[in-house]
């Protein structure tokens, strides 16, 4: 298990292969990037900043994928998010699970997805083309993929 | 009590700073009375707080309620509902 925090970018195929190192019982390997889009609905944007709770990120992440591995039978998970200025076409979020058959890491990153994106403190904005910058509102599609996890 | 409070994104943003260190009255008991106490300390936080039904808290970095006590709280934080992904 492991979760990040970083304003860098991260290497999809390196990720894999640390989860891979050293367990050969891994017979599936899911992985989920998030990037940002250049337009938001109809008008472009030329940045999107992300902010975060340090502390109470991490914190959530972890929980979230501790939960993951109750549910499922992973060998390994990772959650890679980046904070700071990004720009359209930039990666945003990567999630890993790897078991044994893919229906689990499936449905694990997609937990590890919607599960993230309603509890984990991070806020979007995004700048359009004049330089003003704009709150992402949350959506309630979010809270309705939640719903189909519950017990 | 005193308590530390932390403000994100447009909330940070109206009030004008991302934390602040507060002495609360002791009638201050929950997170509910705690918006009610901040609203009436200034317009900034009147503007930060007047969709208060949107704003989300977390105590020690644990998500709560509206009705969560304070009893205890280091650090309370007010923040949008989140947007990551």
């Amino acid at each position: 298990m492991s979760v990040r925090v970083q304003s860098e970018d991260f290497d999809i195929g390196r990720e894999i292969a640390a989860v891979m190192t050293g367990n050969t019982d891994i017979g599936a390997v899911v992985t989920f990037t998030g990037v940002v889009r250049g337009a938001a609905g109809d008008a472009a944007i030329t940045s999107m900043t992300l902010e975060h709770y340090p502390g109470m990120t991490e914190s959530e992440l972890e929980q979230v994928e501790a939960e993951a591995h109750k549910r499922w039978p992973l060998h390994a998970t990772r959650i890679v998010h980046r904070v700071g200025m990004l720009m359209p076409g930039d990666n945003i979020v990567l999630v890993v699970a790897a078991s044994a058959h893919r229906h689990a890491a499936f449905e694990a990153a997609a937990f590890l997805m919607d599960y993230l994106k309603t509890r984990a403190p991070f806020w979007k904005k995004e700048t359009d083309l004049s330089g003003t910058g704009h709150w992402v509102d949350a959506r309630e599609s979010d809270d309705e993929a939640l719903e189909k996890w519950k017990k | 009590m005193t308590i530390t409070l932390r403000y994100f994104a447009w909330i940070r943003e109206r009030i004008g700073r991302s934390e602040e260190t507060l002495d609360v009255p002791a009638e201050v008991a929950t997170v509910a009375d705690l918006v009610g106490w901040l609203t009436a300390k200034g317009p900034e936080y009147a503007a930060a707080f007047e969709r208060a039904h949107v704003i989300r808290a977390a105590i020690d970095h644990t998500h709560v309620q509206r009705d969560a006590r304070l009893a205890g709280a280091r650090e309370v934080a007010f923040f949008p509902p989140v947007t990551g992904g």
